[in-house]
């Protein structure tokens, strides 16, 4: 599809999805968002390019293929859950350091394993979304 | 102490994602063996520990059961999860000789650790949702693994095997979806309780049936087996034997845990059922196997006639049935994938699986025709192997009960079984090969061979190890059917000290 309006409105509109996606992954836990959402939308922004732009460029954009993206995510979901083994913890259990605070009231913000995860579960979807859809476009 | 619960999922998981990521190079092979014999490490780990403390649990993230998610592991999930990471680990060394390196460049051991990360939670679970989250698992890195590699046969095999399953999911799903619905939660410890409480005692009796079907098509059990002898034939020999060996026999678990923790209100009715499809089972598998001319094939039936033994040992619903089921369960995965790798070697030295074109091993490989016999008798039944123990239990119990027809078809679906391991026997081992030429093992590489031989040796050792000494394992089965009829133990291990 060549379409010049469409190509010139992809650009920005990738910009303004991606963005957002990564907002959504922020914002989640606490409010609604997440990982799964914000990788559903990350998706969506390289789905469009790849529209506008073909897959070719898409994959070079990526600079790493889906596939090897969404294990990474596996992986790095999996280091989430693990790493309350070195506190006693069970397994998944969230570990939270509060920065000026000691709750989610009080404190400006926090580092915790849950944000972890959660980009875990973001590049996993994001991964797993692309290399779907890039195989339908690239047999099509 | 939650890790012990934890790891045997952890580890394939993490090997997954490590092997995927090294799949370009050789070594990316060697990690998933490594992986897959960490894996029997802190499974034998998990072992100890029940074996130390009886019934095991843990909430993970810490939400008390029954809100979160619960793993729990008694004998019957200890003894499925260790001979799962056996079964992963030879089917890991069997795989280095198999699997063609543009396999491996797609992902294939990646797929398979996660399959086995898939089963192994499906054993652990405590919660009913999440086992339904191990079979998608499960279903998906068995789908991929059966179509990897290409081909018409194995594109054909995947869509009847991933469309059935997915009925059979969707069908659980429901059954999950009604239960919730009727008791307000899905913890199976939770639900032993709830459902005995729950008013409308016809509806549960319905959503029972939802899970035998459910978990029915998965194992494998007349009349919803055809999805099986349609596609075991066709993917890699790696990749039937830890099938043949593991994924029905989930279905099974899933059977015996939901039918003797769960589902126990209307016995007379759920259980005769299930003593009917059992028979048929038996019986169609059998008879099926007799019918076929391929060396895959008549193994795919016989896993459809065993799983029979192994419902009927649930069905019967006595100590010493379910006793002898646990021991079928245990038997049967290590022989049955014994004799899938049997049949990948075999076809390495001739060519081909179809028994009409093959035959001449007996002369030129007899330590495949010795290691060949071992798990077909046991199979069969024959003493003093595994196989003859176990059915031995199941067929007492029969005797117990005064059900003479029971024993009867028993019985002769063991015979009908040496029927057809000796028909595998008389034309690929006995007859001389109809092209003349000699089936070498020069045709294989060194390499390769002592890549699949080294697997189907160690589990043809376990095999006559528990003929041979099967006082141990029969005392672990008792205690593992003890716990099963009476799940006292692992309903307060899961959710505390009841008032």
């Amino acid at each position: 599809m060549n379409s010049i309006i469409f190509t010139a409105g992809a650009r920005i509109l990738v910009a303004l999805v991606f963005v957002f996606s990564l907002f959504m992954l922020l914002r989640g836990h606490h409010l609604p968002g997440g990982g799964f959402i914000g990788g559903l939308l990350g998706a969506v922004a390289f789905i469009i390019y790849s529209l506008a732009c073909g897959p070719e460029e898409t994959r070079s954009a990526l600079r790493v293929s889906p596939e090897i993206i969404a294990v990474i995510g596996l992986g790095i979901a999996l280091l989430a859950g693990l790493f309350s083994f070195f506190m006693g913890d069970p397994f998944f259990t969230g570990q939270w350091y509060w920065v000026g605070g000691d709750s989610y009231e009080t404190s400006v913000f926090s580092i915790n394993t849950v944000l972890v995860f959660d980009i875990g579960v973001y590049l996993v979807v994001l991964g797993g979304i692309l290399s779907l859809t890039f195989a339908f476009e690239e047999e099509a | 102490m939650s890790w012990v619960l934890v790891m045997p999922i952890a580890v394939p998981f993490a090997t997954a994602v490590v092997a995927y990521l090294a799949r370009n190079f050789p070594a990316g092979r060697w990690i998933s063996v490594a992986g897959s014999a960490l894996s029997l490490i802190v499974s034998a780990l998990l072992m100890i520990a029940v074996l130390d403390q009886g019934v095991i649990a843990a909430q993970m993230s810490n939400w008390s059961a029954p809100f979160g998610i619960t793993l729990v592991a008694d004998y019957l999930s200890a003894v499925m999860v260790v001979i799962t990471a056996i079964t992963g680990l030879a089917t890991a060394i069997y795989a280095l000789g198999e699997i063609p390196e543009s396999t491996e460049r797609l992902g294939f051991h990646a797929l398979f650790q996660t399959l086995i990360a898939g089963v192994t939670g499906a054993f652990l679970t405590g919660d009913l949702f999440n086992l339904y989250v191990w079979f998608e698992v499960m279903l998906i890195a068995s789908f991929s693994l059966l179509v990897i590699g290409g081909g018409k046969d194995r594109l054909d095999a995947g869509i009847k095997y991933v469309a059935l399953n997915l009925v059979s999911t969707l069908v659980f799903l429901s059954g999950i979806g009604l239960l919730y619905g009727v008791t307000g939660t899905l913890n199976m410890a939770d639900l032993r309780g709830a459902v005995a409480a729950a008013e409308n005692q016809g509806l549960i009796t319905v959503i029972a049936m939802m899970f035998m079907v459910g978990f029915g098509v998965k194992a494998a059990v007349f009349p919803l087996f055809f999805w099986l002898p349609a596609s075991y034939h066709t993917p890699y020999f790696a990749i039937s034997a830890v099938f043949a060996g593991l994924l029905t026999k989930v279905g099974v678990y899933a059977l015996m845990r939901m039918f003797t923790l769960v589902f126990v209100g209307d016995v007379g009715f759920t259980h005769e059922i299930l003593i009917w499809v059992s028979l048929l089972t038996m019986f169609t598998g059998v008879i099926g196997a007799a019918a076929q001319m391929d060396f895959r094939k008549i193994l795919s039936f016989h896993i459809i006639s065993q799983i029979g033994y192994m419902t009927l040992g649930l069905a019967l619903y006595t100590p010493l049935a379910l006793m002898g089921g646990v021991f079928y369960l245990v038997h049967h995965i290590i022989v049955k994938a014994n004799l899938f790798f049997v049949a990948g070697l075999a076809k390495q030295y001739t060519g081909d699986t179809d028994l009409t074109r093959i035959g001449g091993l007996y002369k030129s490989a007899p330590l495949l025709a010795a290691l060949f016999i071992i798990p077909a008798f046991s199979l069969a039944g024959f003493p003093p192997l595994s196989g003859f123990w176990a059915k031995y239990l199941i067929v007492k119990a029969a005797i117990e009960l005064n059900m003479w027809f029971v024993t009867f078809v028993s019985l002769l679906v063991g015979l009908l079984t040496i029927y057809s391991m000796t028909k595998i026997w008389g034309y690929a081992f006995w007859k001389p090969h109809p092209e003349g030429f000699d089936p070498t093992p020069d045709r294989a590489p060194a390499r390769v061979t002592a890549a699949m031989i080294t697997p189907i040796a160690a589990l043809a050792a376990m095999t006559i190890i528990i003929g041979f000494y099967p006082e141990p394992f029969v005392q672990f089965a008792q205690t593992a059917a003890t716990q099963l009829l009476d799940p006292t133990d692992y309903v307060t291990t899961v959710l505390g000290a009841q008032p």
